[in-house]
């Protein structure tokens, strides 16, 4: 709520926070507009791709085991990227680009759900590899379209490819994505407790862990989807908060989900209202801040906490 | 007649496309204690997670409590079988007590918490196997006997009448086997439980268990009561090595020579 606030408030034309309430309630004050149209949309939009960043990767951490995973590690933002790069380099309005971006997500989750689990064995490398093989084929086409891009729309490829809010076009496909994902997670939040110690040991106690695995794939591969549809591939936020929250709340994942989506949106509104005023009038892309943010903080977790 | 808490018909399990059990059949009933014994690597662990349903046997069906376990719901399986298995991870740390819990997961409805009367459940088990007042320990700062102890603490918390230990004496000290092992026979004698533990020390096997099951790696099982199986010509062909057999009164020990 604070971070939202602060969106509302900080922007290039400064208006009273009373203006600010009186607009949000309806009232017709100057810069109403400003506010409703322009800074609550991207500060909600943020807020929504923060979570489901967050959320998609404390997911995704318990998934494949792995604490350093990241939503991005299965090269869904890949497809996306190639996706949205492929339809900027065509010219096509923000809905179009939205639309292949999220094509874009889609085909890439199929594409390394069908290799990795092309022989029934769906083990944790597996998936791990394909993906990672695939985001390194999905980065090379975007090096390719970018290498063959005009100069005109480079600069906004590039917004693209490091996160930005400010091409959000809607914000309440994303928030609407974030609910419907943590509301389906979070009945399976105690088995995924038991998964993350280990397949066998989670089906010794009575998971379901195929289903389970199927699940939580799908759910963590949509949130991602939603969130670089809307903003590009923000790094950072899925891979650091949970890694923050888990500090603050252990492990328990019936905790850890909701209060990562809290952390992760808090985080990104920061980070955004940063972008646009550091140096305004000009931008900054929010992912650039997130990762300055994200890596010191990251490298430190890990020197603390040797595994 | 209520139906054996384990029961194999023609069980059949193979490994990596080798046949290393065939035609098992195999029935344990409540206040039973079984080893299984055999060579590293004859399928003995394999054998232990087909008989908890976490794999599927190659033939024949695994009967838990009279029903096809093949056909059991996961929570239905954990309800009635406890499996200890050799590896225990957790990469993202939990404490003591957090881990002795899991085991009640399968008491849980999906939308409970763990309520007062299953920590307390926890905390006995874990009196059980001496790790009281390391409940908020970090499991990563256990050493490995510790660790083991978690984990069969976890299989108490779980309270399911069948117990399927693999190498449960694994990093153990002498004091911490015996109590296990002293455990496990109360829980089959006195609790209506069943044990079958994969073992390596064939003196442990005849003190502590009523049957034994010899797993060759061909294929071939034998399966008898511990006195008539457990001898040393027996033991010489299924570890390959030739063993000497000494009684002291009821117990019975076996040197290499």
């Amino acid at each position: 709520m604070l971070s939202i606030g602060m969106a509302l408030t900080a922007g290039s034309l400064s208006i009273a926070p009373a203006d600010i309430v009186a607009g949000l309630l309806g009232h017709d004050v100057t810069g109403a507009d400003i506010v409703i149209e322009l800074r609550l949309p991207r500060a909600l939009a943020g807020f929504a791709c923060g979570g489901l960043l967050a959320l998609a990767g404390a997911l995704m951490q318990v998934l494949l085991r792995n604490p350093l995973a990241d939503p991005y590690v299965l090269g869904i933002s890949g497809g996306a990227g190639v996706g949205a790069m492929f339809g900027m380099l065509l010219g096509l309005s923000v809905f179009g680009v939205d639309s292949l971006a999220f094509a874009g997500a889609f085909g890439a989750m199929l594409l390394v759900f069908g290799l990795a689990h092309g022989d029934g064995s769906w083990t944790q490398t597996r998936l791990l590899l394909t993906g990672v093989i695939v985001a390194a084929g999905c980065g090379a086409l975007v090096a390719l379209m970018l290498s063959i891009a005009d100069e005109s729309k480079l600069r906004g490829m590039l917004f693209w490819l490091m996160g930005d809010l400010g091409q959000a076009g809607q914000w309440w496909p994303a928030l609407l994505a974030l609910v419907a994902v943590l509301l389906l997670a979070l009945p399976f939040a105690r088995e995924l407790n038991l998964l993350s110690r280990g397949l066998m040991q989670a089906q010794a106690l009575g998971v379901s862990v195929t289903r389970l695995r199927y699940v939580i794939y799908l759910l963590a591969s949509l949130a991602t989807a939603a969130s670089v549809t809307t903003a590009g591939s923000i790094g950072f936020v899925g891979l650091v908060i949970p890694h923050l929250v888990r500090l603050a709340t252990g492990n328990d994942q019936r905790l850890l989900l909701p209060a990562s989506v809290l952390a992760g949106g808090s985080l990104l509104v920061i980070a955004d209202t940063l972008a646009r005023t550091l140096i305004a009038p000009q931008q900054l892309p929010v992912g650039v801040l997130t990762a300055l943010i994200g890596v010191p903080v990251f490298l430190f977790l890990l020197s603390r906490q040797p595994k | 007649m209520t139906p054996p808490l384990l029961e194999t018909r023609q069980l059949r399990v193979d490994i990596g496309g080798r046949t290393v059990v065939d035609k098992l059949d195999l029935r344990l009933a409540t206040g039973e204690c079984l080893a299984i014994l055999g060579r590293n690597g004859a399928g003995k662990s394999t054998l232990l997670s087909t008989l908890a349903g976490l794999r599927p046997p190659a033939a024949g069906t695994v009967l838990l409590g009279g029903n096809d376990v093949a056909a059991l719901p996961p929570r239905q399986a954990a309800l009635r079988r406890a499996w200890l298995g050799q590896f225990q991870s957790d990469p993202f740390g939990s404490t003591v007590l957090e881990t002795a819990l899991t085991g009640r997961h399968p008491h849980l409805g999906r939308y409970d918490w763990e309520s007062p009367r299953d920590a307390e459940l926890a905390r006995d088990a874990l009196r059980a196997v001496h790790l009281d007042n390391m409940e908020h320990r970090a499991v990563h700062t256990l050493s490995g006997g510790e660790r083991q102890r978690l984990a069969i603490a976890t299989l108490l918390t779980q309270a399911a009448p069948l117990y399927l230990l693999d190498e449960p004496l694994a990093h153990l000290d002498l004091n911490h086997q015996m109590a296990v092992l002293e455990l496990f026979r109360g829980a089959a004698r006195n609790d209506g439980a069943a044990v079958i533990m994969v073992l390596h020390d064939p003196a442990l096997a005849h003190r502590f268990c009523d049957r034994a099951l010899l797993v060759f790696g061909d294929g071939r099982t034998e399966n008898a009561t511990v006195d008539g199986i457990l001898t040393a010509k027996t033991l010489s062909e299924l570890y390959g090595y030739g063993l000497r057999q000494i009684d002291d009164g009821k117990y019975r020990c076996f040197v290499p020579v």
